[in-house]
């Protein structure tokens, strides 16, 4: 009850005229950044959050947190028109979506993807409303073993529930690690891995990284694919609209396992892309007619959507409750927060309960406004892919480059830019999954003081990361998912050997092109 | 390594040899760092030292990137980016990287602008006054932006230091 009372005093901050205002540009500007090819959620976020400095954390959040839900629902405006999924977790609606559009059922398809990705969207929130204060709460008992113990589990979690090669998700969490590690240390006030470079000082920003690893990347993969899209048209009336929303009652039985799937894995670090997988997944397993599926099945489209926005809403909570973010977009508005003065943490909801609630109020009217606006700006959207290549590309890495740059005022950031621009294109085209990396680059040097304050306070005794009930769970549970994900494919291999296991992202891959 | 790919249909860097190459790469940056956290000490004294830590995750880090070493040379090779493709990056990253090195001496908007124009011409089927448009407008834009509405200095060169900013 005294919860539902924070509530509506968040909406109260969230209702105010300017912070609607930014919630409404927020959303257009997400949906153009999820549209366009090199300009994703973390990346559009990472370019922004300079520009928010100097405002109030509350409206900056809000602002910053519409353009990732714009984001989300710009992701399923590509996959189905264009065939060319905007985030990883929208390749499993490009399975169905695009053949709908194909048949020009493309209005269907996107008022179904859109309304899933709302329903879906709402549970995440209804689940932060209610289960995250509760963790933030029982949070506040815990001691600096405890959030290693917490850490761990999140670093262990990605290891374990990756799609890609295990080494690879190691090799790129440890190198995250170490660039955070590079510069100041904060406990002895030594230097670290400088090597006497001045420039690197004041270590590697993540915003930088995030920037050259999703922005311009992406820009040097796409236009390897060649300097055209071509997709199909779509215009949504009234008609469509209303019809589509009067079919999706029949099919309240995938809505809701894909939330709970997704508000599940969501809530589990790196969760967004198996989420969506899995909605899409466990759809087809209960259909009653799975063969239509990848032929354009409704439904096809609103199982991924529905999870992996539940699951994309989800990753807020451990980020809010416990300041460990759950996605890299998460990841990126942590650091926002640690920008505008607020300690991530469970002390939040007791220090800044404005904040917390004006931002949770934000994501239920966000969302209300997102669906809203994509609804009736999808062609405005779609024509945007429809600009020359050669002039999107240029004002995009221009872009980048002045966001690379305002984030310290640094000439030498823009070379970071680039240089991470070269590695992510590499590490994306070899699989090395990048999430882990900026997640690694963000908690670093966190994960490392929780560590060491606790081997403080136990005298150097590695036994305080089990002496109580509570970080040996977390401690153990850790290890577990740390050995689930090897020992699946270990049964995988066992039971199928010789068989067709197709990852579905080449299926994916080979219909972008 | 290389005539491996001269089967497949299309010639390309091949990918096993990247792979090899990242993960050396990587073993590179893990022995440094290493190197680096023993000389200023990654024992334990009365708890771990300042170099423990960057330590254990160097070597973790040298572990997973031994381990891709080991799985690029066992895997069958295929094409990492045909040569076609790394044209086409190489006409986006060339620009690129002239635009950042610009930006040294001429500042961001003459630089911007610059990129725009060379961009467009070299990649785009534009006419002359489209091309003029976005050069022209690219700095004001951005100088609006960020100079005027958000107070944000960005990075001046010559020129704009003869026009008095």
């Amino acid at each position: 009850m005294d919860d539902l009372n924070q509530l509506l005093l968040g909406f109260q901050v969230a209702l105010t005229w300017h912070n609607v205002l930014f919630m409404v540009v927020g959303v257009l500007l997400g949906i153009v950044v999820g549209v366009l090819p090199g300009l994703g959620g973390p990346n559009g976020v990472a370019i922004l959050l300079p520009l928010t400095f100097g405002m109030d954390p509350t409206s900056a959040i809000i602002l910053l947190s519409s353009i990732y839900w714009g984001a989300l629902f710009g992701g399923a405006i590509t996959s189905i028109l264009f065939n060319i999924p905007g985030e990883a977790w929208s390749v499993a609606t490009t399975f169905d979506g695009y053949p709908l559009a194909q048949q020009g059922r493309a209005g269907e398809a996107l008022t179904a993807a859109f309304t899933a990705s709302f329903i879906g969207a709402l549970s995440g929130v209804v689940l932060i409303t209610f289960v995250a204060p509760l963790v933030a709460k029982f949070a506040l008992r815990f001691g600096p073993a405890e959030f290693f113990g917490v850490f761990f589990l999140t670093f262990c979690s990605f290891i374990g529930m990756g799609r890609e090669n295990k080494a690879k998700i190691v090799a790129s969490l440890a190198l995250g690690f170490l660039l955070a590690a590079v510069g100041l240390d904060t406990i002895s006030g030594d230097l670290r891995l400088t090597f006497g470079a001045p420039e690197l000082m004041k270590g590697f920003d993540f915003l930088v990284v995030v920037i050259g690893l999703f922005g311009v990347s992406e820009i040097l993969l796409t236009i390897e694919e060649g300097l055209h899209f071509k997709g199909k048209r779509a215009a949504i009336d009234l008609g469509v609209v209303l019809r589509t929303w009067a079919g999706l009652p029949r099919y309240w039985a995938t809505l809701i396992r894909s939330s709970v799937v997704g508000m599940w894995m969501g809530v589990t670090p790196g969760g967004a892309i198996a989420a969506s997988f899995m909605g899409y997944g466990l759809a087809k397993r209960f259909s009653r007619r799975p063969d239509a599926f990848g032929r354009g099945e409704i439904e096809g489209v609103l199982a991924p959507e529905t999870a992996a926005h539940a699951a994309g809403t989800s990753a807020l909570l451990p980020m809010l409750a416990l300041g460990i973010p759950g996605s890299a977009t998460a990841a990126v508005l942590l650091g926002g927060l640690m920008i505008w003065g607020l300690q991530p943490g469970p002390m939040l909801f007791i220090e800044k309960k404005e904040f917390v609630w004006g931002l949770i109020a934000s994501m239920y009217l966000g969302n209300l406004a997102g669906l809203l606006i994509v609804l009736a700006t999808v062609p405005v959207f779609a024509a945007i892919m429809r600009i020359p290549f050669a002039l999107v590309a240029p004002i995009i890495l221009v872009v980048c480059a002045i966001g690379a740059f305002t984030v310290e005022s640094s000439r030498f950031d823009i070379w970071l830019m680039l240089i991470f621009g070269v590695v992510g294109y590499v590490f994306k085209k070899l699989d090395y999954p990048l999430a882990p990396l900026v997640l690694a680059l963000v908690l670093g040097d966190r994960a490392e003081d929780a560590f060491r304050q606790a081997l403080l306070g136990s005298g150097g005794d590695l036994s305080v990361f089990f002496s109580n009930a509570l970080v040996s769970s977390l401690m153990i549970l850790g290890l577990l998912l740390l050995v689930w994900g090897p020992l699946g494919d270990l049964r995988q291999r066992l039971t199928r050997r010789g068989g067709n296991d197709q990852p579905p992202r080449e299926i994916a891959g080979s219909g972008a092109s | 390594m290389a005539e491996a790919s001269s089967s497949l249909p299309e010639r390309g860097l091949s990918r096993r040899l990247v792979e090899i190459l990242v993960a050396l790469l990587l073993i590179g940056i893990a022995a440094l760092a290493l190197w680096d956290s023993y000389g200023r000490g990654a024992g334990w004294d009365n708890g771990p030292e300042n170099g423990f830590f960057p330590a254990r995750v160097a070597a973790i880090l040298a572990i997973a990137a031994g381990a891709v070493l080991v799985g690029a040379l066992r895997r069958e090779d295929s094409v990492f980016v045909t040569y076609g493709q790394l044209r086409l990056v190489a006409q986006v990253f060339v620009p690129l990287f002239l635009y950042v090195l610009a930006i040294a001496f001429l500042g961001i908007y003459l630089a911007s602008a610059l990129f725009m124009g060379l961009f467009m011409v070299m990649l785009g089927a534009f006419r002359w006054w489209q091309v003029a448009l976005a050069v022209v407008l690219t700095p004001l834009v951005t100088f609006w932006v960020f100079e005027l509405q958000f107070r944000v200095p960005l990075p001046k060169g010559p020129v704009e230091a003869m026009l008095g900013f």
